[in-house]
């Protein structure tokens, strides 16, 4: 019978499957962080459980951590607290740890790609809605809650009903100044924030497939802001180049069999899907969004929609958002001026992100009005930047490049954007009070986010871009 | 886990969409190492101010609204896995959240906790927020056994949708943890027949 690549994957995953009930789903791959992490392994000791494979368990420290000065005990007692607990969690139960000062340390959804943690064709959950990033390499992947932790460490299998199918075809190629990250708010603002929920979403089509790892990553990142718990993309060769050599990659004989199982990861031509829909590239334009959720984007050149036009249920809710914003309904955002550029988080971190605000910024200065935080997502990805000389660059345009973890993406730690303050964000959420109590979040592009570093205000990066080798 | 049968409550309306789990629970309160005492900190940013004097407009603040069930706009629960949104639901004293609609992830969370997420259709979400406007002593009946809520005040009601498994552990309070074990040998199997790659 045909099956979709989530039904292959799925299906080689189910230890029981019995009417009435949810699947049991066996997990590969655990990745734990300190802050969903404590009250399970506190549920384990009360229940008197070990971790039942601990060897599929990996953990690092990045929800609350600094952001500098990384070498010294963290200030804030609380995030402190946390983290030590994690440490010592990790030690009690034999969990590896790449904790604070260690050279693997950093989001969890950066690291589990570049060590080779994150493989086609697997199970793979974290308590983080942000799981879906690991996705893009033909895995399943998805956020839990920390009851669900709890689970996964006591038995290495989850409760879990099997998922509706979505597939999400982008065809064509793409704009000058185009990105991943515009593709997926792109998507996000035509389907909605809930447009996705109940479903495992495959991305297809040749603007998918022509797209690196990393901005795979960024597209499967943000699939849970359409509240689908899962996004993937079938792997192909940019999928083994990727993988093939990373430390916890299969090697040698083990490597040949792996691929040959990998080739198989694909969902069959007649396939049925639960739910199709199809975009053309050449419509996409770099987005920005403007309101309180990520379905609230659109084209940088746009206006925003009038209240008017929501259907009456949602004028409140709508309204509420744009006054929460500052904005109104049909204003431009082309030259209002912003405070705050934030690139980072486990949408847009990685060395490719680092790259391009790097080769766009080269030559020129931030804006005096506007504060640059650059963050990392790992210590790997920070050291490849100083190896590559861009945190010099970075420093002759008037930014620091910091230390790496979630920062401002949660503002769990000290990097808050201040009430009412505008924040242009690589992140993936534009939330109420998510960067900061009152913070405005404009989610964007890392390109879009270095157009607005050095000219302060929000920017249209197509009109900046002379650098040929970026068009 | 905590058992649910049957309820009899007024409600806390909250009409708003996309409610998502950052306002439920701010991130800046992630930070305790227990399950407990989230409920302070339930829905903080639109309760208190910049000075954590509450804010008298919001539904939370106000003597006329009480109850043991929350009800919301569709796309409750959306954004961050947090499990802290469905205690800090709970343990504000709320023991079911109705909507037209809720996040994945959420509500499976309530779910393993023993805080009955009830779906219903937007007209009964409309009549809900109706009622409880003209009379905020109304109440509402939620039967899980039945899996119906109904208003005996305007004399609609209708059936929702759970899971028969995660019914049955609400009813008994029992929790997928003791499930699963009772199937270790079968995991054990399945490690041993697989064929694992990486």
């Amino acid at each position: 019978m045909s099956k979709t690549l989530v039904e292959k994957i799925w299906d080689a995953h189910v230890v029981k499957s019995e009417e009435g009930f949810p699947d049991i789903l066996y997990i590969d791959t655990h990745l734990i962080h300190e802050v969903t992490s404590p009250q399970a392994f506190d549920g384990l000791r009360k229940r008197g459980l070990p971790v039942l494979r601990p060897k599929q368990t990996v953990a690092t420290a990045d929800h609350n951590v600094p952001t500098i000065d990384q070498h010294l005990p963290i200030k804030e007692e609380l995030s402190r607290y946390q983290v030590d607990m994690l440490t010592k969690n990790c030690a009690e139960f034999g969990v590896e740890l790449y904790g604070l000062g260690h050279p693997f340390q950093g989001i969890v959804h950066v690291i589990g790609p570049e060590l080779g943690i994150t493989l086609p064709g697997k199970t793979m959950v974290c308590g983080d809605s942000h799981t879906s990033t690991h996705g893009a390499f033909g895995a399943i992947a998805f956020g839990i809650g920390t009851s669900q932790v709890e689970q996964v460490l006591a038995t290495q299998c989850l409760l879990q009903q099997k998922p509706k199918t979505m597939k999400i075809e982008v065809n064509g190629t793409l704009n000058a100044g185009v990105r991943a990250k515009d593709i997926i708010l792109y998507i996000i603002s035509k389907i909605s924030a809930a447009g996705g929920t109940g479903y495992f979403i495959e991305y297809a089509g040749t603007a998918i497939q022509s797209l690196s790892m990393e901005a795979r990553m960024t597209i499967c990142n943000m699939s849970i802001e359409m509240g689908a718990r899962g996004g993937l993309i079938a792997p192909d060769e940019i999928t083994f180049e990727y993988v093939k050599g990373r430390r916890f990659a299969p090697q040698g004989e083990a490597w040949d069999k792996a691929l040959a199982y990998w080739k198989t990861l694909y969902s069959d031509a007649d396939a049925q899907f639960d739910s199709v829909l199809s975009f053309d590239a050449a419509d996409i334009e770099p987005m920005i969004t403007y309101g309180t959720n990520p379905g609230m984007g659109m084209g940088i050149t746009q206006h925003i929609p009038a209240t008017a036009a929501q259907p009456d249920s949602e004028q409140f809710s709508y309204q509420k958002a744009l006054d929460y914003m500052g904005f109104k309904d049909d204003e431009p955002l082309l030259g209002k001026q912003v405070d705050y550029v934030f690139i980072g988080s486990c949408t847009n971190s990685r060395i490719e992100d680092l790259r391009e605000v790097a080769e766009f910024v080269y030559g020129r200065q931030k804006a005096p009005n506007v504060e640059v935080w650059i963050v990392p997502g790992s210590k790997q990805v920070e050291k490849q930047a100083i190896e590559e000389g861009l945190d010099k660059v970075f420093e002759a345009a008037g930014f620091g490049l910091r230390e790496p973890g979630c920062s401002a993406c949660l503002g769990m730690n000290e990097d808050k954007i201040p009430a009412g303050k505008y924040c242009i964000s690589t992140s993936n959420r534009n939330f109420e009070g998510r960067q900061g109590p009152n913070a405005r979040t404009l989610l964007v592009s890392p390109l879009t986010a270095a157009a607005a570093a050095v000219t302060g205000q929000i920017t249209d990066v197509r009109t900046l871009l002379n650098h040929p080798e970026l068009a | 886990m905590k058992k649910f049968e049957r309820l009899t409550s007024t409600v806390v309306p909250l009409p708003i969409e996309n409610i998502d789990t950052d306002q439920i629970i701010p991130a800046r309160f992630l930070k305790a190492t227990t399950r407990e005492g989230f409920g302070n900190n339930l829905f903080r940013d639109w309760r208190y101010d910049g000075q954590n004097e509450p804010k008298p407009d919001f539904v939370l603040n106000s003597p006329v609204y009480s109850g043991k069930v929350l009800v919301a706009g569709k796309n409750f629960g959306c954004g961050s896995s947090r499990e802290h949104a469905a205690w800090a639901i709970q343990d504000y004293g709320f023991d079911a959240v109705v909507s037209s609609f809720f996040a994945d992830i959420f509500k499976g969370n309530a779910l393993n906790n023993g805080l009955l997420p009830v779906q219903v259709s937007d007209a009964f979400l409309h009549a809900i927020f109706e009622a409880v406007s003209k009379d905020p002593a109304t109440q509402l009946v939620i039967d899980l056994e039945n899996q119906t809520i109904s208003l005996p005040a305007t004399g609609i009601s209708e059936s929702f949708e759970i899971n028969p498994y995660k019914k049955a552990c609400l009813i008994n309070g029992y929790d997928d943890i003791d499930f699963i074990l009772n199937q270790k040998e079968e995991i054990t199997k399945f490690e041993q027949e697989r064929v694992s790659f990486g």
